[in-house]
């Protein structure tokens, strides 16, 4: 490989890393409030309200029927107004972080409905107010399965942005289309294709081993 | 750890008994009258009325679906009636918003027959959980948690979390948690439920230490005699939503009114051998009588007068003389000839002469 190549696929790296990071921590912050919503307002939950539930359910339902190919290029206006721009990697991660925010709240949501319900009435039996169950039960308890979600949700968006390179995001994805199989660089793909898995087996390594810690059920 | 064991031996200030302030000693801790509560067209609750004693223990007993969750729940409103009134320190609490009854429940404890403890949450944080929501400082919370993990015997679990501990120390536990904000009263959901018979005996003696030494109130509720029989003052019997008997232990056990209360304690009180009871027939030579009674002389050579008026004929089947607190009380079974008639008048007349409960159950062709 060339050391033009070279610094083509470090680029690559770094902007598929950019990507993946910016999205996923504004999908994490944008999720988990929704994924709370969503069991707090549900039947039996700490705040009852289906109007809520239901709208809010439709809505993230709406978002991920929509394949991600075409909420990259349905978004356009909305990045523009955001970024200025519809090209480039920070146009991606608006794109990006919508599909992924109600990814992530559904995979939050498994976590929270799995915390015991007698955990929830000890707290009320203390006195807790709602806000109270939300910081010392419901997220406390379901941590282990809400940062493995996240790391599930870390992993897809590493896929994810590599479609984004369809909107001149850059990226590893990019590179491997334009160069590995357009330009019949074969070393460029399966450089591409190495460096894909060993991103993704560390952040499943450090993901596994934060839930290993946080998790004392026992 | 700097701290963990300052109070190695409960220190008198540490655990003072309830604040007499908060109410006249002999006004009812819970007072509940005419509570109803259905879920859709099952009555949980019927027309229910029951007042709670300042620093007694009060153990509710029924058969699962009696109604027995959805009233102790009832008392610190996770359970709202559909009518009646439920008074806790004179103050009804039904009709009052959620956020009213926050500051009532931090002032009851309760513990539960899974302990739900916070698995994220070490020992020491478990049991200061109720004075973070109560607004305690850090440094108080931490000192008053591990006075309490001290008075229930785990100090040396205080930084453990609770997947490392065993039914009966996650059970004390919740013990510690449920007393840490210094409740006036204790409500216990079936805490024993889930441990082993030993288990069981030392959960209830820390409860019941607790209560002579914290003056708690302790209501709770099983459906096992036994727990009721251990630490109890008085029961009360639920059955369909309702108090079908209520009263001090010791009555109840040794002079049971209803055919469901008899049964409840056929586990803890002498019954006539099953292999008897089969052969029981209207007719044959030996008649077979129970007898109950209570009289505190019982522990003073009164059994031993009993047996000294028996006739030699007659024969002691089962029984004797049991405690439930300080109160003895005895149930025995006997068999005495048919033959001559008057026999068998002759000994029900003396056992009734001493305020015993005679019954004749029905005779068998032989002596067993």
């Amino acid at each position: 490989m060339s050391p033009v190549l070279f610094n083509l696929l470090l680029q690559s790296i770094w902007e598929t890393v950019v990507m993946t990071l910016a999205s996923g921590v504004i999908s994490f912050v944008a999720g988990l409030p929704l994924a709370l919503i969503l069991v707090a307002t549900d039947r039996g939950g700490i705040a009852e309200n289906f109007a809520v539930n239901r709208a809010l359910g439709w809505v993230i339902n709406g978002f991920r029927s929509v394949p991600f190919i075409i909420l990259l290029v349905a978004l356009i206006p909305l990045t523009r107004l955001i970024v200025g721009t519809s090209l480039g990697t920070a146009a991606a991660i608006v794109p990006l972080a919508i599909a992924a925010a109600p990814y992530y709240a559904r995979v939050a949501e498994v976590s929270l409905r799995e915390v015991d319900p007698g955990l929830i009435e000890a707290a009320r039996a203390m006195g807790g107010n709602r806000w109270t169950i939300v910081r010392e039960v419901l997220v406390p308890e379901a941590l282990p399965g809400i940062v493995a979600g996240f790391t599930v949700t870390l992993v897809t968006l590493v896929g994810a942005s590599a479609m984004a390179g369809a909107i001149g995001a850059g990226g590893l994805g990019d590179l491997a289309i334009r160069y590995g199989y357009q330009r019949f660089e074969t070393g460029v793909m399966i450089a591409v294709v190495a460096v894909l898995i060993v991103l993704v087996s560390g952040i499943q390594w450090l993901g596994d081993r934060l839930v290993a810690r946080l998790d004392h059920r026992g | 750890m700097t701290g963990r064991n300052v109070n190695s031996q409960p220190s008198a200030t540490a655990f003072e008994v309830v604040d007499p302030a908060t109410g006249a000693p002999d006004a009812p801790v819970v007072a509940l009258s005419g509570v109803s509560r259905s879920f859709g067209a099952t009555r949980a609750l019927d027309d229910l009325s029951l007042t709670v004693r300042r620093g007694e223990i009060l153990g509710i007993i029924g058969r699962s679906g009696a109604g027995k969750s959805t009233l102790i729940r009832c008392l610190n409103g996770l359970e709202r009636p559909d009518s009646g009134r439920i008074e806790i320190e004179g103050r009804d609490i039904v009709g009052l918003s959620e956020g009213e009854l926050q500051p009532i429940r931090r002032k009851i404890g309760m513990i539960f027959q899974h302990f739900n403890l916070m698995s994220a949450k070490t020992v020491v944080d478990n049991v200061a959980l109720p004075l973070k929501i109560a607004g305690w400082t850090k440094a108080d919370r931490r000192t008053r948690a591990l006075e309490l993990l001290d008075l229930v015997g785990l100090s040396d679990k205080a930084d453990s979390y609770p997947s490392a501990l065993s039914g009966g120390q996650k059970q004390r536990v919740g013990i510690a948690r449920a007393l840490s904000a210094r409740p006036a009263l204790l409500l216990s959901d079936e805490a024993t439920s889930a441990l082993d018979p030993e288990t069981t005996r030392s959960i209830l003696t820390l409860l019941k230490d607790i209560n002579r030494k914290l003056g708690v109130t302790v209501v709770l509720i099983t459906h096992e005699m036994e727990v009721v029989r251990t630490i109890g003052d008085r029961v009360a019997v639920l059955e369909a939503g309702r108090i079908v008997e209520e009263g001090e232990v010791w009555h109840v056990f040794s002079d049971p009114k209803t055919e469901l209360t008899q049964s409840l304690l056929s586990g803890v009180r002498p019954q006539l051998p099953a292999h008897i009871a089969s052969r029981l027939s209207p007719d044959g030579r030996e008649t077979v009588l129970g007898v109950d009674l209570t009289d505190p002389a019982l522990g003073d050579g009164l059994f031993a007068d009993i047996l000294a008026h028996l006739p030699p004929s007659a024969h002691f089947l089962h029984g004797g003389v049991d405690h439930i607190h300080d109160q003895p009380v005895a149930r025995f079974f006997l068999t005495i000839p048919r033959e001559p008639a008057s026999l068998v008048d002759q000994v029900a007349a003396y056992l009734r002469s001493i305020n015993a409960r005679v019954e004749v159950l029905g005779h068998v062709s032989r002596p067993v």
